[in-house]
């Protein structure tokens, strides 16, 4: 028998507690869409475009069709007939669900079959031959507006270049005048090269569609349940009220898994062919090579300043690829998601940026990996450009930001593309960084390393982070405006259940809501169960992505908890019979002021609503609230990390010694869950800084297209996380919770690759700084990262 | 995930049924040890045997000992067991360094020597290992036994001398004095393949070179060896400067290629970098001044 | 073909193609869903298990290759109702987050602790080296197996 030391109780509300939901997975108990069986239950799997890019001449599926097993090939064609070969994408552009007339990129899916096991389904695609005429393909960026250049998007109506938007932020006459007059400009350019979230569970669902019913169910690796039902019923016409989407255990989102597949909409097609339920799980190949990737942003960065290093002006110019597609989800008003937060987290004079989209014969995406919609970008480009005027200036990079950060009493505070910064204590924060991390020190030792040849690197990135989406008007994707449901239920014996529209993938909401609830309601986590992923049983969000399930749904339970207090309060008065405004509340009871001894719990108020007590005028039986959450304003959760590393000068191999984190994210729900995201999210940086990268040759082969290829960071690379935290509530939030599931992706890789180029000595190099990349740097010669290396 | 397509299996029970086995199916059949070279591929679809023939109980070809004045090591040793081997570390070991960094612990659980050799990439850490030691490979067919040179095993990228109907026993490594032998390799991540990697063993008289040889993955370098390199070693001084001298003509006589891991002028550097570190650390275990 | 093992425990006879993987055997013919997949190059690490006592990848071995062996899945781990010291380290110390790598990682750690019961920070790491986690950064899975090897189990677990 294991003993365990007498554990505490687990905190009524806000505190460090395990987590509710580990039972099950501990005991290899979760339930992912592929542990799913149903009776009857096919198999899909989907046939891909080798090429990049080809005309389709012709698909011959007849061997296919002739398999024994196989009991369903679906093509485009087909497709055509139902109305589903292109459905919407995110961002007002089509997707082709199976090719028709042209692949578009390598890895682009051309038909489906369903068969009895998911063995002789792979099989069967052998079988399928489709007659190709390849095409040139375009794969890179910067020549996708070239005249000549391959036109991708022929299926649009009178497109002839590869062109997706143009949109831009900030003024630019101001920040031309800043610019003109400065003692000091840098400029540079920087790729934040195309990488991908690869959660260690593939994208997949099992669709039946019941015919007796007419109801279509959906269990499917989903992070928005919500939306996904109401794109299916705006897309394929299907009644919303007949269809049923079931998110189970996800084995981790980091945006993969928002968007809707070609894969899904098949299992669907399938399971209606079929008459039975269709299950699809990808592969990891067609992970990589076919769902959202992330970044792939080619940025030109200036900035200017006094000659003793205040900054005045940051202008960025933008190529971003999006694939073939433009599918990149984000609020539908910002085609480059919330990229003008490049503004950082300092205090300009002015700012600008331009951001030209274009297509290329690679899969698409562009919004994922947890970017908070596209500030990683942003906080890469703002803090690497930093460290290049550090090293213009010559001036140690921690002085030059100390120098620039916004001071606390300049908040709340507008940009100059517009945000508005609800809190924050920037140089707090910095300073406790470089205390946990030995600043002097470790400049110190810098200096007596270099001296024997010995390459020691410091580097620093301070970012601040806008998330949790809504407000709805300003914020919608495809029209849905973002605000969320919560609704909050206490039960006749006192228990609770609290249903969410956000959908966790691991970052423990059967434990972070519950406390949410307990902390406003007194009653104890065990006590209060968290519903979540199913959307007949669930109220209406869009679901979780760019840090907003606490910054939106937490602020939606915690107002559904205190309309509960509140009627609750109601309710203790009529059984008091005192009146509510005599009564005050201690966490879990209500009690006459001055007479504590008469009071009312949670529990007692709770059976009491369901009995027969006559309850005051305008007040209803039960104990219930729900609330939809619509955000006043986004939160922004800010951190200062910094990164020690060392160099081989002779391999250019790099070694992450530490990795300090400072990170402010409001109020902490619950510590140990908070660090383990914080966790999470630095790895991502040192993955994405030296060794993350998926490239494409001259003929659009993906380069990165499996896990011998892309390579994540193992237990090795990592090194032990040192954390600390600052406290700046967010003003407008109910819980001053700002959210920090993304901050770590965010922040970590500029402070991985300013330490490297701070061990080299070299103002800027692409990510990632494989050893390879280190060492062709030192000799002055870098490589473009996202093609095939020469 | 991605299956191997439809395949027949036979479990061999000796040797002499493996090679009976191989005779009976032909070309078509493959043997399979630890398979996580040959099952990925299969995956793939990029190898499609008709017949797996199944050696893992060929237990009695799991060894390293000592006999006859030779390391021995039985095809069937696995990964795992060669970097634990205390008789493997004490004679030579390059073979803990490169057992180290070959993929990851559970994957040397099941991947054995045999299958990593006989795999052939010219990346793979253990030929340049076998090389570097000028070790021998014993191949068994139902007429006998052949011992052959490591020179003569490696015919070229991913092609061996074990004939069809033919089997790989054992690697024999002459036991020498006053050696030492290390293993050197740069990854971009712990258990990718080597972006090159360089092993390097060293007999002294003295302070001279009597003997020594380098081994190279990922260099593009003719089995696995720059014989210019070590013929410049043999009888020169064990100083910085001849290990220079060998290390500029691992780099010259290299041929890699550039690919995701690397351009080939990093590859090429490495390749001469990484002899030299290999060098002075064989030679520093042969003075027993380092472990 | 006819395959035999004994997995946690239990005999077990099913008819099998010669190609099947001992991963889809475990989970699509014995319903032991607990050991996961995750990648097609023997990368992820989410399919481990033991066979004969060792941590294997069992995406990369085929269920006839099995016949005959020892199986033992996460299912395995609790005994006779009690938890494995790994599981309850997991949860004590916040060792998962979406639970995904979560049983391949537990398999590696109940052997290393049953192999060196004493392991220090930097066994742990090269011993689960193999397996990636997205969501964790590792550190709270090292101190996981630190908090298995501090508390380990006052009954024999060991297979």
């Amino acid at each position: 028998m294991t003993t365990v030391e007498e554990a505490p109780a687990n905190p009524i509300g806000f505190g460090r507690m395990k987590r509710k939901e580990d039972p099950r997975f501990i005991r290899g108990k979760g339930n992912y869409v592929d542990d799913m069986q149903l009776p009857g239950m096919l198999h899909g799997a989907v046939l891909r475009s080798t090429y990049a890019h080809a005309r389709i001449r012709s698909i011959d599926t007849s061997a296919a069709e002739a398999h024994p097993k196989v009991k369903a090939v679906i093509t485009g064609a087909l497709l055509e007939t139902l109305g589903l070969a292109w459905i919407p994408s995110l961002s007002h552009d089509v997707i082709a669900v199976l090719a028709t007339d042209k692949v578009r990129y390598q890895g682009q899916e051309v038909a489906f079959v369903v068969a009895e096991d998911h063995y002789s389904a792979r099989d069967a695609l052998e079988l399928i031959e489709v007659d190709y005429e390849p095409l040139p393909a375009m794969i890179d960026a910067k020549a996708a507006l070239d005249a000549g250049a391959p036109i991708i998007r022929d299926d649009i109506e009178g497109k002839t270049d590869n062109h997706i938007f143009d949109w831009e932020a900030g003024d630019r006459a101001s920040t031309e005048a800043v610019f003109a007059s400065a003692d000091v400009v840098v400029e540079q350019d920087m790729l934040y090269p195309r990488v991908h979230p690869a959660p260690m569970e593939t994208c997949g669902s099992v669709a039946y569609m019941d015919k007796v019913t007419g109801k279509l169910t959906i269990w499917c690796t989903t992070q928005a349940p919500h939306a996904h039902r109401t794109l299916y019923a705006l897309v394929a016409g299907l009644p919303e009220h007949k269809i049923r989407i079931v998110s189970p255990d996800i084995g981790g989102g980091f945006g993969n898994k928002v968007g809707i597949y070609p894969g899904y909409v098949l299992s669907v097609v399938g399971s209606i062919v079929t008459g039975k339920p269709v299950k699809w799980m990808e592969d990891r190949s067609e992970n990589l090579m076919s769902t959202s990737f992330a970044r792939d942003y080619h940025m030109h960065g200036e900035i200017c300043s006094t000659r003793d290093g205040k900054i005045t002006g940051l202008r960025v110019k933008v190529l971003a690829d999006h694939g073939a597609f433009n599918n990149t989800a984000q609020p539908t008003k910002f085609p480059a998601g919330f990229f003008h937060i490049f503004t950082g987290s300092y205090d300009l004079q002015a700012a600008h940026c331009e951001v030209t989209g274009v297509y290329s014969n690679k899969a698409p995406g562009g919004v994922a990996y947890a970017c908070s919609f596209r500030v990683t970008e942003a906080a890469y480009l703002v803090e690497r450009m930093v460290d290049c005027l550090a090293d213009e200036l010559g001036m140690d990079p921690a002085e030059l930001r100390m120098k620039n950060l916004l001071k606390p009493e300049q908040f709340p505070y507008t940009c100059h593309t517009g945000w508005v910064y609800d809190s924050g204590d920037y140089p707090r924060a910095l300073q406790k960084a470089m205390d946990i991390a030995g600043y002097a020190d470790l400049r110190k030792e810098q200096v007596e390393k270099r001296a024997r040849g010995e390459l020691m690197g410091i580097g620093i990135s301070f970012f601040t982070e806008t998330v949790g989406a809504g407000p709805r008007k300003h914020m919608d994707i495809l029209g849905l405006g973002m605000a969320d449901g919560a609704e909050v239920r206490v039960h006749p014996t006192g228990k609770a259940v609290v249903r969410l529209s956000v959908q966790t993938q691991g970052q423990g909401h059967e434990t972070t809501f519950a406390q949410i609830v307990a902390e406003e309601l007194g009653i104890s986590p065990d006590d209060i169960d968290v519903v979540h992923g199913d959307t007949d049983n669930t109220p209406f969000g869009l679901g979780t992505y760019g840090s907003r399930s606490t910054p939106v749904s937490g602020a939606a339970v915690a107002v559904a908890s205190r309309r509960v207090r509140d009627k609750a309060r109601l309710i203790a008065g009529a059984m008091l019979e005192a009146s509510p405004d005599d009564l005050e509340w201690e966490k879990g009871r209500w009690f006459v002021k001055g007479d504590p001894a008469q009071s009312k719990t949670i529990q007692e108020i709770a059976l009491a609503s369901h009995g027969p007590l006559e309850l005051p005028e305008g007040v209803e039986g039960h104990l219930d609230a729900s609330c939809v959450y619509d955000p006043p304003n986004l939160t922004y959760p800010f951190g200062a990390y910094i990164c020690v590393v060392d160099v081989d000068p002779g391999t250019g191999q790099v070694k992450v010694r530490r990795f300090i984190a400072v990170d402010d994210c409001g109020p902490r729900i619950n510590p140990m869950i908070v660090e383990g995201q914080i966790h999470g999210g630095l790895a991502d940086g040192v993955g994405m800084a030296l060794m993350e990268v998926i490239a494409f040759d001259e003929e659009g082969n993906c380069l990165g297209g499996s896990f011998m290829d892309y390579l994540l960071p193992t237990s090795i690379e990592c090194p032990k996380w040192e954390l600390g935290e600052t406290v700046t509530p967010s003003p407008h939030h109910p819980l001053g919770v700002k959210g920090v599931g993304e901050s770590a992706t965010v922040g970590s890789p500029a402070a991985v690759v300013n330490a490297v180029l701070d061990a080299i000595g070299v103002r800027h190099a692409d990510m990632p700084l494989t050893p390879a990349q280190v060492w062709r740097t030192m000799q002055g010669s870098p490589f473009r990262t996202d093609l095939a290396i020469q | 995930m991605q299956v191997p397509a439809p395949v027949e299996y036979e479990r061999a029970t000796s040797v002499d049924n493996a090679l009976a086995l191989l005779e009976r199916y032909g070309p078509e059949a493959r043997l399979v040890a630890g398979g996580h070279s040959l099952l990925p591929m299969m995956k793939l679809r990029l190898a499609r045997p008709e017949v797996l023939i199944d050696i893992n109980d060929l237990t009695d070809l799991s060894y390293v000992k000592v006999e006859g004045g030779e390391l021995r090591i039985g095809a069937m040793t696995r990964h795992r067991e060669l970097l634990d081997s205390p008789v493997g570390w004490e004679h030579y070991p390059i073979l803990r360094d490169a057992e180290r960094v070959i993929a990851d612990p559970i994957v040397r659980n099941r991947g054995t020597v045999g299958g990593s050799i006989c795999q052939a990439d010219p990346s793979e850490d253990l030929s340049a290992v076998f090389a570097a030691l000028g070790a021998q490979a014993v191949i068994r067919s139902s007429s006998g036994e052949r011992v052959v040179s490591m020179e003569d095993f490696h015919v070229g990228a991913y092609t061996t001398a074990v004939g069809p109907a033919e089997i790989l026993t054992e690697v024999r490594v002459p036991i020498r004095t006053n050696t030492g032998s290390a293993y050197e390799k740069v990854e971009r991540r712990m258990g990718d393949w080597a972006v090159v990697a360089a092993g390097a063993f060293v007999s002294l008289d003295g302070d001279r070179i009597a003997d020594a040889s380098i081994g190279l993955a990922a260099a593009g370098a003719e089995h696995f060896r720059v014989p210019a390199a070590d013929a410049a070693l043999r009888g020169a001084p064990a100083t910085e400067e001849t290990f220079a001298t060998a290390a500029q003509l691992v780099s010259d006589g290299c041929d890699p290629v550039s690919d995701q891991r690397g351009p080939a002028d990093y590859k090429r550097h490495l390749a001469g970098e990484l002899a030299k570190r290999a060098l002075r650390r064989a030679t520093a275990r042969a003075r027993g001044e380092e472990a | 073909m006819q395959v035999t093992m004994t997995v946690n425990g239990d005999e077990v006879t099913r008819e099998v193609e010669p190609r099947l993987l001992l991963v889809h055997f475990v989970r699509d013919h014995l319903g032991l869903t607990g050991t996961h997949w995750g990648c097609d190059t023997s990368n992820c690490g989410t399919c481990v298990l033991w066979m004969d006592s060792e941590p294997v990848k069992s995406c990369t071995v085929l269920a006839a290759m099995a016949h005959g062996r020892d199986i033992r899945t996460v299912e395995g781990l609790e005994r006779n109702g009690e938890l494995d010291p790994v599981q309850v380290g997991f949860m004590e110390e916040h060792g998962l987050q979406c639970g995904f790598c979560t049983p391949g990682m537990m398999m590696t750690a109940r052997w290393l602790l049953d192999h060196n019961p004493d392991p220090d920070e930097g066994e742990i790491r090269e011993a689960i080296c193999g397996q990636i986690c997205r969501c964790t950064g590792y550190e709270n899975i090292v101190k996981a197996i630190r908090w298995a090897a501090e508390h380990p189990a006052t009954a024999e677990v060991t297979a």
